[in-house]
């Protein structure tokens, strides 16, 4: 293993590892553009020239891999110098337009200018013009004038996606990113390209101008947008609310995991979170009466709750169906409430994806979160195939074995035994939905309780690999919603059974002592990459 | 020194680019005495003893870049051959492939045996209508003998010769840019390491030749590395031919010794500078070399004499200019093209090239400012060293060169807003 040093500072890696990745490991960061972690390296920027002892020309920095004994300088005159040139270089024909451009505040022109630069201009041309709002696609738009040409987005479509459809076209300072002819960005990643481009070129037409990006805070998170479980950001702004039109959640961005989604996140994860505070959010618990749902309090609600889950479960008439969309320490202290409650069936249901859906890069046909992890809590100990649960208890509810049902999250409407369990469940006297959104099966209910949203609690999910990732909260509650586990701890106490705590983290730690698959991991260990569980197979919806 | 024949000997001779003419006069045999006796390492050998260096500009040692190529490779080899000629000012590569052809086409033959490539591909400049088709014709008539082909000249090799067009890039003429050209992609050039020797066509070892370079390779196996050497200097061997343009009597190409100055060239050789008038400047290597004044013609034509002196033998495009030519439009010329052909791939290069040009376009319509001829020369700088390919180096040499030896006819442009020299002339010729 080769040793470098790097501004005085001497590091063992692994044999053909680059000056830069090298240097970043010890916390220097090397200036760059086309350089990308999860791209090849094109080495055409320029930004990263470093002095090597005993070479006589600046060496980038990206590609340069290190060897034994190398010397290497990254704040030296003649770098600092090279630098300068490369930054003014690529500001030429920069339109500086940063006040109305989206970019401002997370551009590494404006970032770099500020800690390398900081040059006056020297240029007195007039600025090429190139096409500017060029509409990419429905997620991207381009502005050609603003593009540094680091070709990031062109390897992203060649690399990642295998899409093709953007490339550099013309020659010298004429050289543009274009879409190939007579195309549109067709990838379902395109949001990334937004992610990836350095400066203001590539904008994400869902999120630009919605809010400036030093307004935002960012919360660690995990996608539930599929079992895949990709790690992201979610940014939000809860200080300029009233820009947004109180929108809080502004955008969703890959925070990367090399054993999950490496850099990137899929469209349908990115733009999925509208329901989070769309306007059929249910924001207080609500009861039917006289054919209308009126909103109730919480007492309230939690007593009739209370009252209705205990008289069933003593007659055994209790059907409970939970959601592999509910984190595992939901999962796990509702399934430990309703036994010891005794309900006569506690299942879950995860809807089948349509085939063809999942793809080869990160896309998963299940469209749950959790699917894994409602296996190892709840599905194995029934010993029940997952995709019969629905089934069942439509059968015990048309044989009139259930007069009270609690539904976590679901809308069964859609399911392939939907209709069935949708007729069945007006059958239902007392139907109790707790859920995040309004739907078809809500409505049909007597008793309603606002849960909160992935980004309103901390939680873990399972993915298909096995993978347990913790995510953290990120907003309050909207509306009077409360996370399921203070909603199933004030219905423990009210039926008079022993409570589990409410904080995720504790009951995490008694999750995994009880259930093998977890053992060994707690809050601390998961940290921000998750761990594997102890797998046997993975676990997945069948595609139907 | 005088002029030499060697690759030029055929010049001028009937058909001098046919098979029966070329071999009449000797061609051919290098290659015969090659495949019956010769093994690889002693032709390699012979080349480097030669102090045989790459005739396209770069200058590198033949000999020791055949030798780069592994032996052990189990992936097939390539000899490419650059016939891109394009950097301005040379002329050389069109001569040989209109004259002697075979010449070429035996060089080619020697280095495909010497490093073990059964395939060769000419990448030939898209311009080079005529020598295209004389190439085809002399490639046409070496498979009818059998000199191309399974089995050529009955002695158990294998080779076959491709000719591929380019399609008018400077930037093609770069190794690295025309084996992406090759290939079928846009011509970029790559990062090096790994160079030709190892990764070049296709992925596999290659070798990329100019086409004066491998016209030489018969001659020395023929007469011996150290017949060639002799010619030379002590690092750069034998000859190598000049393409003279610009104010001379006698434009054209001479072939001449390593040894032979810039000035017997352009006095003797090429009949002074016409009209009798006196030399100002010279570009000793092509557009991309740095401009030398009057007074330093006393230089060997060979890669050192002119390195030690700042500048390059590159190509071999000598360029003339007398005492009537404007040094201001002369750059402006050169500048136009580099930021036309720069391939736009690495930044300081791109941009460079073309924010040069707008300045010495503003220059030109006298709109100039004092701080330009230094920002001329400070862009220049910026680019230098910092590409991924020479162009950069290319296109920033000579605007240095130029600002640093004619800087009072740059400072005259910008103060007087138009060229005083263009009215001297205009006034003296009326």
């Amino acid at each position: 293993m080769p040793t470098v040093t790097i501004d005085g500072r001497s590091i063992e890696v692994e044999k053909g590892t680059t000056i830069l990745e090298a240097a970043k490991q010890i916390g220097i960061d090397i200036p760059h553009y086309c350089y990308h972690p999860g791209l090849r390296i094109a080495g055409s920027c320029r930004m990263c020239l470093v002095e090597i002892e005993g070479v006589p020309k600046l060496q980038i920095a990206c590609y340069t891999p290190v060897t034994d004994g190398m010397v290497v300088h990254t704040q030296s005159e003649k770098v600092k110098e090279a630098r300068r040139a490369v930054l003014e270089f690529l500001l030429v024909d920069h339109p500086l337009d940063c006040p109305v451009c989206d970019q401002a505040g997370e551009c590494y022109l404006q970032i770099y200018y500020m800690q390398h630069g900081l040059h006056p201009s020297r240029v007195r041309e007039d600025k090429l013009k190139r096409a500017k709002m060029k509409v990419l696609s429905e997620h991207i738009i381009l502005d050609q004038e603003r593009c540094i040409l680091c070709s990031r987005c062109v390897r992203f479509t060649e690399e990642v996606t295998k899409s093709y459809e953007l490339g550099i076209f013309h020659r010298g300072d004429r050289s543009v990113v274009d879409l190939y002819p007579g195309i549109q960005l067709h990838n379902r990643y395109q949001g990334n390209l937004a992610d990836i481009c350095p400066v203001g070129a590539l904008t994400d037409r869902q999120f630009r101008f919605r809010t400036r990006v030093w307004y935002l805070e960012h919360a660690k998170s995990v996608c539930p947008g599929c079992s895949r479980g990709c790690n992201v950001f979610v940014d939000y702004n809860v200080r300029r609310g009233y820009k947004a039109g109180g929108r809080r959640i502004v955008r969703l961005r890959p925070r990367p995991n090399p054993w999950v989604n490496k850099y990137w996140m899929c469209d349908d994860g990115r733009y999925g979170f509208t329901w989070i505070e769309a306007l059929d959010r249910i924001l207080a618990p609500r009861r039917a009466e006289g054919g209308q749902l009126r909103e109730i309090s919480w007492s309230e609600a939690i007593r009739h709750a209370a009252q209705w889950i205990t008289e069933a479960a003593r007659e055994k008439r209790l059907a409970v169906l939970l959601s592999p969309k509910m984190t595992n320490e939901e999962l796990y202290t509702a399934d430990r409430l309703f036994r010891s409650l005794g309900a006569r069936m506690i299942g879950y249901w995860a809807e089948p994806s349509s085939p063809g859906y999942e793809d080869e890069i990160l896309i998963r046909g299940d469209k749950n979160p959790n699917t894994a992890g409602a296996h190892w809590i709840v599905g194995r100990a029934s010993g029940i195939p997952q995709e019969d649960h629905l089934a069942r208890l439509a059968e015990a509810m048309e044989a009139g074995q259930v007069d009270t049902a609690v539904i976590f999250l679901h809308d069964v409407e859609g399911a392939k035994a939907g209709e069935r369990v949708l007729r069945a469940l007006q059958r239902v006297e007392r139907l109790i939905y707790l859920g995040t959104n309004w739907n078809r099966t809500a409505t049909l209910s007597k008793l309603v309780f606002p849960a909160t949203a992935f980004v309103e609690q901390d939680g873990t999910f399972t993915n298909f690999e096995g993978r347990v990732q913790r995510f953290w909260r990120a907003v309050e509650p909207l509306g009077q919603a409360r996370p399921i586990l203070s909603i199933l701890r004030e219905l423990a106490v009210a039926c008079s059974v022993e409570p589990l705590p409410e904080d995720p983290e504790e009951v995490f730690a008694l999750l995994a002592l009880e259930h093998p698959f977890f053992s060994g991991m707690d809050y601390d260990r998961l940290g921000e990459r998750g761990m594997r569980g102890q797998l046997e197979a993975p676990v997945e919806v069948r595609v139907k | 020194m005088p002029q030499v024949k060697i690759i030029t000997q055929l010049f001028g001779v009937e058909d001098s680019h046919r098979l029966p003419v070329y071999e009449r006069h000797g061609g051919y045999q290098a290659i015969r005495k090659v495949l019956s006796g010769m093994s690889p390492e002693a032709v390699i050998e012979e080349v480097k003893k030669s102090r045989l260096r790459g005739l396209g500009g770069a200058g590198f040692p033949t000999g020791l870049k055949w030798s780069f190529v592994p032996k052990d490779s189990q992936r097939p080899k390539y000899v490419v051959v650059n016939a891109d000629e394009g950097e301005p000012g040379t002329f050389k590569d069109r001569y040989i492939m209109m004259n002697v052809p075979h010449n070429l086409l035996e060089g080619i033959m020697i280095a495909a045996y010497a490093i073990g490539a059964h395939t060769a591909y000419i990448y030939l400049r898209g311009e080079y209508v005529h020598p295209r088709r004389r190439l085809e014709q002399a490639i046409a008539e070496a498979y009818a003998k059998g000199y191309l082909g399974e089995n050529i000249f009955g002695l158990g090799y294998k080779l076959d010769v491709y000719i591929h067009v380019g399609a008018g890039a400077y930037i093609c003429g770069e190794e690295t840019a025309l084996l992406e050209s090759l290939e079928g992609k846009k011509g970029w050039p790559r990062l090096k390491p790994p160079f030709p020797a190892t990764v070049g066509a296709f992925g596999c070892p290659t070798v990329v030749n100019n086409v004066e370079t491998l016209s030489y390779v018969p001659h020395i196996i023929q007469r011996g590395a150290e017949w060639f050497a002799s010619l030379g200097t002590e690092r750069s061997g034998g000859a190598r031919i000049l393409s003279v343009s610009g104010h001379v009597r006698r434009p054209g190409i001479y072939e001449v010794t390593m040894s032979t100055t810039l000035r017997e060239v352009i006095y003797e050789h090429a009949g002074g500078i016409r009209e009798g008038r006196a030399l100002k400047a010279v570009i000793p290597g092509g557009s991309s070399s740095p401009v030398l004044r009057a007074e330093e013609v006393d230089v060997a034509c060979c890669f050192d004499a002119l390195a030690s002196i700042g500048s390059m033998a590159g190509s071999g495009g000598v360029i003339v200019m007398d005492e009537t030519t404007c040094m201001f439009d002369a750059l402006h010329n050169i500048v136009q093209f580099y930021a036309h052909e720069s391939c736009g791939q690495c930044t300081p290069c791109r941009v460079g090239t073309g924010w040069l040009k707008r300045i010495m376009d503003r220059i030109g319509e006298g709109r100039g400012v004092p701080e330009d001829v230094d920002n001329l020369r400070a862009i220049a700088a910026d680019m230098l060293g910092r590409t991924i390919c020479p162009l950069g180096d290319a296109a920033a040499m000579p605007v240095m060169s130029f600002v640093d030896k004619f800087r009072e006819e740059f400072e005259q442009h910008v103060r007087e807003g138009r060229c005083s020299l263009r009215q001297t002339v205009r006034e003296a010729v009326s």
